[in-house]
């Protein structure tokens, strides 16, 4: 083990220093550290958890004269955050139907539908060496299109959800090529270009709702009217469970992606554009038109996570369709190295957090923000593998052993 | 001052990349360590730079043992390095590089005191004729300049022992003159130096004492009369054949022609490339001879079609081939061995096996319809690194994990899986061993048997004269003059210089 941490300290031969550097470090870091961030996050999260309930700073009060008391308090405490979680995310074993019981369960998967479609897309984009930040933006304008088909038109069953989707696909890839096609004519950075974008479809959304076009009828608020029932996800588990068809529409994504990104030669194309962009060319390859491409794909993935807002849980459109959904999905797709198979069980821990903010209210009486800092804190340490695998002792990654003589 | 390692082992892992090597560097010599790439020289100067802690040994000066905990402290203790990658801040000056790390301040302000490090600059510069001006700014230098630079670092420090990695790998033939009678003048003035190469022509010019280096072994110690076969089979572990075995070219048709070639930069509006015209026919193999950077790298990019041409054709096979995409230009016949792999060449982080599909992937039989076939691009991969013995751990190890000498093979080897009329190669042996250079001429004499019209572009005469059916010297974006391969190293050196050939001979 000595010999590893030697190791990790040699120091790497010059390289240009890069944020992609940064990316390509976070996505290539192995699996093991990855599940050790969320770990530790949990952890840490239990020891804020802990640091703010009163019942333990009571008993620490008198921690000298009863030390047990303080450590009473904090199992018990943390026994009951944990507990929450499991409750509110995965199962209710305190319910009396069977539904009732598996019920949390849906409600995660449902939650982590969106973030699935959204982590797809921005995985891809960050293997072929794009920063896409422009989800969020993305996925409004999908959502937007999707939502307009949905109240507006009039479609037979069947029909009317193949076109709203399409609408929400279409969309995003509309918002996706503009700074595709920037970058890759004028150089435009993608990150300044897809943050900006995002504004502009905040701001889209919120001039559009004031039209009667869209503002619901005989509403002030900015809200649309709801989408027809011919042109929502139908609900796989019954009418008792919010857990829509574009679940597994996203699932079929994630194998789709995984074929085009392992298997098609155009995924080869982007991820060799991605990870050395002057032998791609050299190698013959069209990099303009993979950099518009990758972009385009990324804002039809994002699309689609506004389909699973706008005809799936909310059937609405508002302002706030997006929520957090676009930045959130960027820690999914991170945390799922970017892979279609992690990017889903990246996703699907997320659905559980966010599923399980109001049992940890109501059962644990902890503030659902404890939720966003177990989120931020998974950013934080899948964004510095080094400290993960210094916490847990965990090796380096092989050095290159043909250390140039 | 006496520098000694006694069995210094150094282990990464399993692998061990020094094992109990001892060397002894007396001050007023030049001690050359010679080895292969990935022998463990580097690791082992790292060992004494104090970036690696040893598993094993000791270094002792003048026979006192002393322990570098980095850098710091063998710069203290008068030992410098210079880094085959240089450590220069590019936006500076020469003076404030020198002065990085050790700045000394002036006045009761305390402001940096650039006037000392001028002086000193100006001071060592003159000492050993380095032409170096204090307040040139770094990145507008040449690398022979840079690495000067480097060396007068070093000096300011008052190294008396002097490391230099790999320091000719940059550098033209003529810089590498001059920098081998830097060499020669440092020692005379006292210092030790270090020379850590693989090339056999400089350790014979330059060295006093030659410690060998095999697999992390010292496999023994040679005098510089030693003959340059002797070095080789020595530091390979086998017989090496210094000259490559070739026939007699039995050219056919002219296979390219170029007439007036003309490339402007876009940015600079710099000429690079002034009315080139030349012809290669099949089967014989024209290598292009000059000082780096007076538009080789130009002319093969813009038969590629990497660069665009501002005036001027190229025919390949009768065809014109200019203004096509890289595409076109590759299913045209070209191959093409980029100047710098690893960033034109290769992608580190695929695997061997996609790197050898890299501008096949969307062909038969590694993909139908858009699906790539992963059973064939796996074929391939094991047929191909068999073929062309590329010593890796496996067809998924990434490409960028193996030695420059592997790499280089594994770019070949995809190259020359497509059929070809014309094969590019520029500087096809930079950078690497001895064992591999024999084996990269042996396929490209290959190609060119097969009827292949070969281009290499070389910036080292030894690979021209090895290779070169005809020769052509390029001189600031034109070809001064195209010569028979017997023609002498004196007429190449002043044709490099911009002579003419009826002037040069």
């Amino acid at each position: 083990m000595s010999d590893q941490t030697t190791a990790t300290e040699a120091p790497q031969q010059e390289r240009p220093g890069r944020a992609s550097t940064v990316l390509r470090e976070i996505l290539s870091s192995s699996t093991l550290v990855v599940v050790m961030a969320v770990v530790a996050s949990l952890l840490i999260g239990g020891v804020l958890i802990v640091l703010v309930d009163e019942g333990v700073q009571e008993a620490a009060g008198y921690f000298f004269s009863r030390p047990g008391d303080t450590f009473t308090a904090i199992f018990d405490e943390l026994g009951a955050a944990y507990s929450a979680m499991f409750t509110g995310a995965v199962l209710n074993l305190d319910a009396d139907t069977f539904a009732q019981t598996i019920r949390p369960f849906t409600q995660t998967l449902t939650m982590a539908t969106p973030l699935i479609f959204a982590g797809l897309g921005l995985g891809i984009g960050f293997r072929a060496g794009m920063f896409n930040i422009g989800a969020q933006g993305q996925l409004l304008i999908g959502a937007t299109v999707g939502a307009y088909i949905g109240f507006t038109w009039d479609l037979p069953w069947g029909l009317h959800l193949l076109v709203a989707i399409l609408g929400c696909l279409v969309g995003g890839a509309f918002w996706g090529f503009i700074p595709g096609i920037l970058k890759a004519r004028t150089g435009a950075h993608e990150v300044i270009v897809t943050i900006m974008l995002n504004y502009v479809a905040l701001n889209l959304v919120a001039w559009l709702l004031t039209f009667d076009a869209f503002q619901r009828e005989g509403s002030n608020n900015p809200i649309s009217p709801i989408v027809a029932e011919t042109a929502q996800y139908p609900k796989i588990l019954g009418s008792q469970f919010n857990l829509h068809l574009g679940f597994l529409f996203a699932l079929a994504c994630a194998f789709g992606v995984w074929w085009l990104m392992e298997r098609s030669t155009l995924g080869f194309e982007l991820r060799a554009v991605g990870a050395n962009a002057n032998a791609a060319r050299t190698a013959g390859m069209n990099v303009t038109r993979a950099t518009v491409l990758v972009m385009v794909i990324a804002g039809a993935l994002a699309g689609l996570a506004g389909s699973a807002q706008v005809l799936g849980t909310e059937k609405v459109l508002t302002t706030a369709t997006a929520g957090s959904l676009g930045f959130d999905a960027i820690t999914v797709a991170l945390l799922g190295r970017s892979r279609p198979l992690g990017t889903v069980l990246a996703a699907i821990l997320f659905g559980g957090l966010r599923a399980s903010g109001p049992t940890l209210q109501v059962q644990a009486g902890l503030p659902v923000d404890i939720v966003f800092v177990i989120q931020a804190l998974i950013v934080l340490f899948i964004a510095a593998p080094p400290l993960v695998r210094s916490m847990f002792r965990l090796p380096a990654p092989a050095i290159e052993k043909e250390v140039a003589a | 001052m006496k520098l000694e390692l006694r069995e210094i082992t150094k282990r990464f892992g399993d692998f061990t990349a020094n094992d109990a090597i001892s060397i002894v560097v007396e001050s007023g010599t030049v001690h050359a360590l010679l080895g292969e790439n990935g022998a463990g020289k580097s690791t082992l100067m790292n060992v004494l730079f104090g970036l690696y802690d040893p598993d094993g040994g000791e270094i002792l000066l003048d026979d006192q043992p002393v322990e570098f905990t980095g850098p710091g402290d063998a710069m203290a203790a008068g030992i410098g390095m210079v880094h085959q990658h240089f450590m220069l801040v590019h936006p500076f000056t020469v003076a404030e590089n020198v002065m990085l790390g050790h700045e000394d301040v002036v006045g009761p302000a305390k402001l940096l005191d650039l006037e000392a490090a001028r002086a000193r600059v100006r001071e060592i510069s003159h000492r050993f004729g380095f032409n170096v001006d204090p307040d040139a700014v770094v990145e507008d230098l040449s690398v022979g300049a840079q690495q000067r630079v480097e060396i007068i670092k070093a000096l300011s420090r008052d190294a008396e022992v002097l490391i230099l990695d790999e320091p000719t790998a940059v550098l033209t033939p003529q810089e590498t003159d001059e920098l081998l009678s830097i060499v020669k003048d440092l020692r005379d003035s006292g210092t030790a130096v270090v020379l850590i190469t693989h090339k056999l022509r400089e350790v014979k010019a330059v060295a006093d004492t030659i410690t060998v280096i095999r697999r992390g072994k010292v496999v023994g110690t040679a005098e510089p009369t030693a003959s340059q076969e002797e070095l080789a089979s020595l530091m390979v572990g086998r017989d090496v054949s210094m000259t490559v075995d070739k026939g007699p070219a039995d050219p056919g048709e002219a296979m390219l022609v170029v007439e007036d070639l003309t490339v402007v930069d876009d940015a600079t509006q710099v000429t690079q490339l002034d009315r080139v015209s030349f012809d290669v026919r099949g089967g014989e193999i024209l290598a292009i001879a000059g000082v780096q950077g007076n538009g080789q790298t130009e002319l093969a990019e813009a038969i590629l079609g990497v660069v665009p041409t501002a005036a001027g054709t190229v025919r390949l096979d009768g065809e014109t081939v200019t203004g096509r995409s890289i595409r076109q230009a590759l299913d045209a016949g070209i191959g093409f061995v980029p100047e710098d792999r690893t960033t034109d060449g290769i992608v580190a982080e695929f695997t061997n096996a996609n790197n050898l599909i890299l501008d096949l992937y969307d062909r038969a039989p590694f993909s139908k319809a858009g699906a790539i076939s992963p059973s064939v691009v796996r074929e391939n991969a094991q047929k191909q690194v068999e073929r062309f013995d590329v010593r890796t751990t496996g067809i998924d190890a990434l490409t960028g994990s193996l030695s420059g000498g592997n790499q280089q093979k594994v770019v070949l080897a995809r190259e020359l899986t497509r059929e070809l009329k014309l094969l590019i190669a520029s500087q096809p042996t930079r950078g690497l061993d001895v064992g591999s250079i024999e084996f990269v001429h042996k396929r490209i004499i290959e190609e060119r048997d097969k009827g292949v019209a070969c281009i290499i572009i070389s910036s080292e005469l030894d690979e021209v004269y090895a290779l070169a059916d005809r020769i052509a010297v390029m001189y600031h974006g034109r070809i001064v003059g195209i010569v028979p391969p017997d023609t002498d190293r004196d007429t190449l050196g002043l044709m490099m210089a911009g002579a003419h050939e009826e002037e040069a001979a």
